[in-house]
């Protein structure tokens, strides 16, 4: 949409503001060319920009995370896991426009991969574990993929809630290797030695295992983020923004619509993965009931919140859905619920934000806050051009 | 032999449940081209509702009365207010939307009834019919299932084919532009096509539950099924949504009779039997209509 438009007819901008209802996923509208005003104490080159970017906020996840108690940091590795997810999520489903509700089932492939590789004898480095839970899911994502492909709307949500509701149903029949309905407990990986000292280094903080698998989780994270964020960027994020955009139009330039659908579902399920991956050794447990459907739903929110088709969004979306959910249990709590009733107030909550943001912002936190500014450069835009006419007039 | 016969006739017996679920999203998809994921949650809210009538000493029929009763207001209410921003938009929208509620429902459902196991009762027996000293394994209960999912279709035929508000809602979802020239008051007969569809769906939740137990998400897996069943058939023709639940119903039996530890893998089979589907026949095997193009 306004990516194609170029800066000198900026004066329709605002009309960007009036099409986001009808196309949600034009909210979350990257432009795709070098942003060339108010960036420019940033390197023009994409990726030294995203290497500047990935480096400061390397510094600010140390930061963040030596400053905060040993139970915050548990719960910023649970942010880390759905983050990654959720960053992939929006690969799919705002840059190419799939939605997928079977992105709990491939968690579940990567959380299994590692819950088995870990269990071994001599584990191997937990990088190649990680890779391999990775591998597998991404095999699983290509094989949905091919199928995902031909589909669209409620068709591929349909086949990939199937999924979402079927996959589990595996480690149950298959109890011998995956443990059942109990699952895998996982053996926490132990901090190695260059990590104490690290901590002892920049905070003095002890390097406790929890310390460890947070840093796990926020370097897996900041990866993938500078993959994805590389990604939207290059000709694969605006090939794949053609075909969701125009699908007719993008055929006729020569795109295999096919193919790329794929990928970004192959991407996608890498990034879930992954995420699988980081869950399993963070919650230390791969079982069934920890990839419900609920799951895939709770990541479908976060990224629509956020605003789709962005990482931001993505990462403020998981966010939410780490921090939330105590407090809503706690205001339930303090309104008279028992327990068991205050612990569904989270899935409520869910459930109600993807109802009122698709009617009544669709383009999310972040592409609303996005249009606001663009709407308000173009306004400015055009006062300028009006005074320009004026003076040259006078 | 009397296994393969047992087996059987439970399929078919789920498959009309299967085949009315899918049925209630046939008529959604008709009337608005949207998937209702919330249908399951709607029918659990229903079942629920019903339960605790039974549970405060009113009979079966009763609360089934006041389970369809609200599950059309339900349905209503839901098309008025929630639906009708999204309607005509992008697909994607709608389909958040009704995702959005079907948690919004589901965590309603176990804040306000408790998310434990419940016993839910049947009016008739589950022991098999006598037939000249010998049982066959064909139940009372399995027979009010199957009849009054047929009841219900025949009803639905009779209003679509000899009723003038039948016509107009026909005339509707055919064409919406047309039908309001025409003096059609297209949104109250798409409120009402939701309300009919939440009926047909609380019905289905209604007779799945019958003799074992509910919880707030026993629909999860119903709407997996009863979507694979609509789509079998097409997501378009009532016909088809009937054959598909059947075909599914079926199908679905016989893995979990034959296959060792086969009810393990019911839900993968179900996945299994919608993605072939989808591959050979994207549109279902009775669709008619073309491939649509934005």
């Amino acid at each position: 949409m306004s990516d194609l438009q170029s800066p000198a007819s900026t004066g329709t901008a605002g009309k960007a503001s009036d099409d986001a209802p009808v196309k949600a996923t034009a909210g979350g509208d990257a432009p795709s060319g070098p942003a060339t005003s108010g960036r420019s104490f940033l390197p023009q080159s994409t990726l030294l920009r995203h290497l500047l970017v990935l480096a400061v906020c390397a510094v600010l996840a140390v930061v963040i995370l030596e400053i905060t108690s040993p139970f915050q940091n548990s719960q910023l590795a649970t942010l880390t896991y759905y983050a990654i997810a959720a960053g992939g999520l929006t690969v799919l489903t705002g840059m190419n426009g799939q939605i997928s509700l079977g992105h709990g089932a491939l968690m579940a492939a990567g959380a299994y991969t590692t819950a088995l590789f870990l269990d071994a004898e001599e584990p191997l480095p937990l990088p190649v574990i990680l890779l391999a839970a990775v591998v597998v899911a991404t095999a699983i994502g290509a094989l949905v993929g091919v199928a995902a492909a031909r589909l669209h709307g409620p068709y591929l949500a349909g086949a990939t809630l199937a999924l979402a509701v079927g996959l589990p149903g595996l480690a149950i029949y298959f109890h011998d290797v995956f443990g059942g309905e109990q699952g895998l407990r996982v053996r926490a990986p132990q901090s190695p030695e260059w990590f104490d000292g690290f901590i002892d280094a920049v905070s003095g903080n002890s390097a406790s295992s929890t310390k460890w698998l947070a840093y796990v989780g926020a370097i897996c994270l900041l990866i993938t983020y500078f993959f994805l964020a590389n990604l939207i960027r290059s000709r694969i994020g605006r090939t794949w923004r053609a075909v969701r955009d125009q699908e007719v139009a993008a055929e006729l330039a020569g795109i295999n619509l096919g193919a790329w659908r794929v990928l970004a579902f192959v991407v996608s399920a890498a990034a879930a993965g992954l995420a699988g991956g980081v869950l399993a050794i963070v919650v230390r447990l791969a079982a069934p009931s920890g990839f419900t459907i609920v799951l895939s739903l709770a990541l479908l929110t976060a990224i629509v919140i956020g605003g789709l088709g962005s990482l931001v969004g993505a990462l403020l979306g998981s966010a939410l859905l780490v921090f939330l959910p105590p407090f809503v249990t706690n205001l339930g709590g303090d309104f008279g619920l028992s327990q068991t009733e205050a612990a569904q107030l989270a899935p409520f909550v869910y459930g109600v934000v993807l109802i009122v943001v698709m009617i009544f912002v669709p383009a999310g936190f972040v592409g609303t806050i996005r249009l606001r500014w663009m709407t308000r450069k173009a306004k400015r835009a055009m006062a300028q051009a009006g005074a320009d006419g004026a003076s040259s007039r006078g | 032999m009397d296994y393969f016969v047992n087996v059987t006739l439970t399929g078919l017996t789920q498959g009309m449940i299967y085949s009315a679920f899918a049925l209630a999203l046939v008529l959604i998809w008709r009337s608005t081209r949207i998937v209702n994921f919330a249908q399951g949650s709607m029918a659990a809210a229903t079942t629920f509702i019903a339960l605790a009538l039974i549970q405060a000493g009113q009979s079966y029929w009763v609360a089934l009365i006041v389970a369809l009763a609200s599950g059309f207001v339900l349905g209503a209410i839901v098309e008025r207010v929630i639906i009708r921003p999204v309607e005509g938009g992008p697909e994607l929208n709608a389909v958040i939307v009704t995702l959005g509620l079907f948690v919004a429902i589901q965590a309603s459902i176990a804040i306000i009834f408790g998310s434990s196991f419940q016993s839910f009762p049947t009016p008739f027996g589950v022991r098999g019919l006598e037939v000249g000293g010998s049982t066959i394994p064909l139940t009372p209960t399995s027979l009010y299932v199957i009849g009054s999912v047929l009841v219900v279709m025949a009803l639905l035929v009779a209003l679509f084919r000899f009723t003038r508000i039948g016509l107009a809602m026909r005339a509707s979802a055919f064409s919406q532009e047309v039908a309001r020239l025409l003096g059609v008051k297209v949104g109250g007969m798409l409120t009402l096509g939701w309300g009919l569809a939440a009926v047909v769906g609380s019905l289905s939740g209604l007779l799945i539950a019958g003799g074992t137990f509910v919880w707030p998400a026993y629909m999860d897996a119903l709407i997996v099924f009863g979507f694979v069943a609509a789509i079998i058939g097409g997501l378009d023709s009532p016909v088809g949504a009937i054959v598909g639940g059947l075909i599914l119903g079926l199908a679905l039996s016989y893995v979990s009779g034959y296959a060792p530890r086969g009810s393990a893998l019911v839900n993968i089979s179900a996945l299994v039997i919608l993605i072939v589907v989808l591959l050979v026949r994207p549109g279902g095997l009775f669709s008619s209509t073309t491939a649509r193009r934005a």
